[in-house]
């Protein structure tokens, strides 16, 4: 049950992107027919991911996945339109690919010519549940602000964020407005032109495509530099032979995402509050982490009180479920996780994070193993706790 | 999750030795992670100047939990001494290494030792350990 880290191909999409990896391995850019074939897949691709988010085919450009399409958002703009505008607004509970080039961005500092300024970046403070607030965002935006960058959903809690108020207020200001929609996009409705945005990041294996696929959604007149240089492919946007066969997976992927994402919203819902209502009321001492009603479906995301995210993560995986946690113990860097921080976790309540994520394959009868599996596991790291007296 | 643990870390970790309290304990040790925020706690029996039972609680990640554990296995029959020399890389290379991730884990399960060492030899002798801070537990 950890299918926000990533999601099985689904088999259609294997099937419709095995001839471009076996007889139908053209290059796009050539004039033969081999080529021409290989352009029409992608151009289909395009126009699949084009009409499920509701845009033109040319508005998408194709890339490497959702850390390509959060790079090139925040570098294609900041450096278009430097060094009048150096100012980015953002949130603390972005994913590290937003953060972490807004970060590279600040440490660069004044250009040489000192007409830059270096880069600033405001990073937004959410509330307990995860959630930005819109004023904040409008108080930040100066003459300077060139783009908003504001994640869809998030990650770790699932917490849904108000995309349409904040870009109502972007409009207003003339800033260009991002969103990292890589957790909702083929999970929920996500139709750009109703959420108001001008760029929209998305990757594949999150919606059942393979890895190393995605898109970012560059509305028609959004002023951005090149981001990968060279070739003239993707209209001069981003240059490389396009990856073929992951563009007629994500665009297939795309297609049964639009078909089936009604059903995928109500069942995984469904097993969310199944799962949320089961363990609420087995286990004492654990809460939901993120907003209750403003989240993602798929995302089941708790703190249980007293043990430690990592133990609880092993013991699940001995017993066949996977699932993943923001506890210090589990990074590399001893810290809990930026957005467990973020939304005011004590230190020992976010050792207890953990977040089960539903999919399409998921069943009631795997939620009630979970239900059945779960108490028993944290009674048995509970009887070993010092922070629990009998 | 971490780098693969060993089989003796999973085996420590699936069938903890020594959970729990003691009543009575002759020495407890209470020590808290600095690196991630763990807590773990050591109790010790002593006759004779020998350590005839111990006990743990942990608040931590899977390695912690086996450290401890094997820390209460390895001082247990031990003089004060003997158990004075259990390691952390001692308590580690026991359970067949571990990730150089959670080698501070280990640090914590000799500091709950030592800790619990050090409040038997107050009791006894009026007298800490020599040299012995424990690390300041904040949260
Ligand atoms: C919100 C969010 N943004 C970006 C990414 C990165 O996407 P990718 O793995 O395709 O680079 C992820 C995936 O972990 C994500 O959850
Ligand atoms: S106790 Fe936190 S990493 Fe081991």
């Amino acid at each position: 049950m950890d299918y926000a880290a990533t999601t099985p191909p689904h088999p259609d999409v294997v099937e419709a992107m095995l001839p471009y990896l076996k007889e139908k391995f053209g290059n796009p850019s050539s004039l033969h027919s081999f080529g021409q074939e290989a352009k029409a897949a992608v151009e289909e691709g395009r126009k699949q991911v084009a009409n499920l988010i509701n845009c033109q085919p040319e508005e998408i450009v194709f890339t490497s996945g959702g850390t390509e399409s959060n790079n090139f958002a925040i570098h294609g703009v900041i450096h278009k339109l430097k060094p009048n505008k150096n100012h980015i607004i953002t949130s603390k509970i972005e994913h590290h690919a937003i953060l972490e080039p807004c970060h590279f961005l600040e440490k660069e500092g004044p250009a040489p010519d000192g007409a830059g300024a270096g880069f600033k970046v405001t990073y937004l403070d959410v509330d307990e549940d995860g959630l930005v607030n819109p004023e904040d965002v409008r108080a930040a935006i100066t003459d300077k602000t060139a783009l908003v960058s504001i994640m869809h959903a998030n990650n770790e809690i699932g917490t849904i964020e108000p995309i349409k108020e904040i870009a109502k207020i972007t409009k207003e200001k003339g800033v260009y407005f991002h969103t990292d929609a890589v957790q909702t996009v083929g999970q929920i409705d996500v139709d750009v032109a109703d959420l108001g945005v001008d760029l929209l990041s998305a990757s594949a294996h999150k919606f059942y495509g393979p890895k190393g696929i995605g898109f970012i959604y560059i509305k028609k007149g959004t002023r951005m530099t090149q981001f990968l240089r060279g070739g003239s492919q993707e209209r001069n946007r981003r240059a490389s032979t396009e990856n073929v066969p992951g563009i007629v997976a994500i665009g297939k992927a795309a297609e049964i995402a639009k078909t089936e994402l009604s059903e995928r919203i109500k069942k995984t819902t469904e097993l969310r509050e199944m799962l949320f209502n089961g363990l609420l009321e087995k286990i004492p001492d654990i809460r939901i982490n993120g907003h209750r009603t403003k989240r993602l479906p798929k995302n089941a995301a708790i703190i249980v009180k007293y043990v430690e995210g990592e133990s609880m993560l092993l013991n699940l995986d001995l017993e066949g479920i996977a699932a993943s946690t923001g506890s210090a113990c589990s990074s590399g860097s001893l810290e809990a996780s930026h957005v467990i921080r973020a939304i005011g976790t004590s230190p020992e309540d976010s050792h207890g994070s953990i977040r089960f994520s539903l999919g399409r394959l998921n069943t009631k009868e795997e939620v009630k193993y979970v239900l059945e599996v779960f108490p028993k596991i944290v009674q048995k790291l509970r009887a070993m706790s010092p922070l629990r007296r009998k | 999750m971490p780098e693969a643990y060993s089989n003796k870390v999973m085996e420590h970790f699936k069938n903890p030795r020594n959970v729990g309290e003691l009543e009575n304990p002759d020495g407890t040790g209470h020590v808290g992670n600095p690196v991630c925020g763990d807590i773990m706690e050591m109790y010790i029996k002593v006759k004779d100047n020998v350590i005839t039972d111990a006990k743990f609680k942990t608040f931590g990640c899977g390695a912690a939990i086996a450290t401890s554990s094997m820390a209460t296995e390895l001082i247990k029959g031990k003089t004060i001494e003997e158990a004075l020399s259990v390691t952390n890389k001692a308590v580690a290379e026991a359970l067949g290494g571990l990730p150089p991730v959670k080698m501070h884990c280990s640090v914590l399960a000799e500091d709950a030792l030592k800790s619990a060492i050090d409040d038997y030899l107050k009791k006894t002798t009026g007298k800490g350990l020599p040299g012995f801070k424990p690390h300041d537990h904040t949260h």
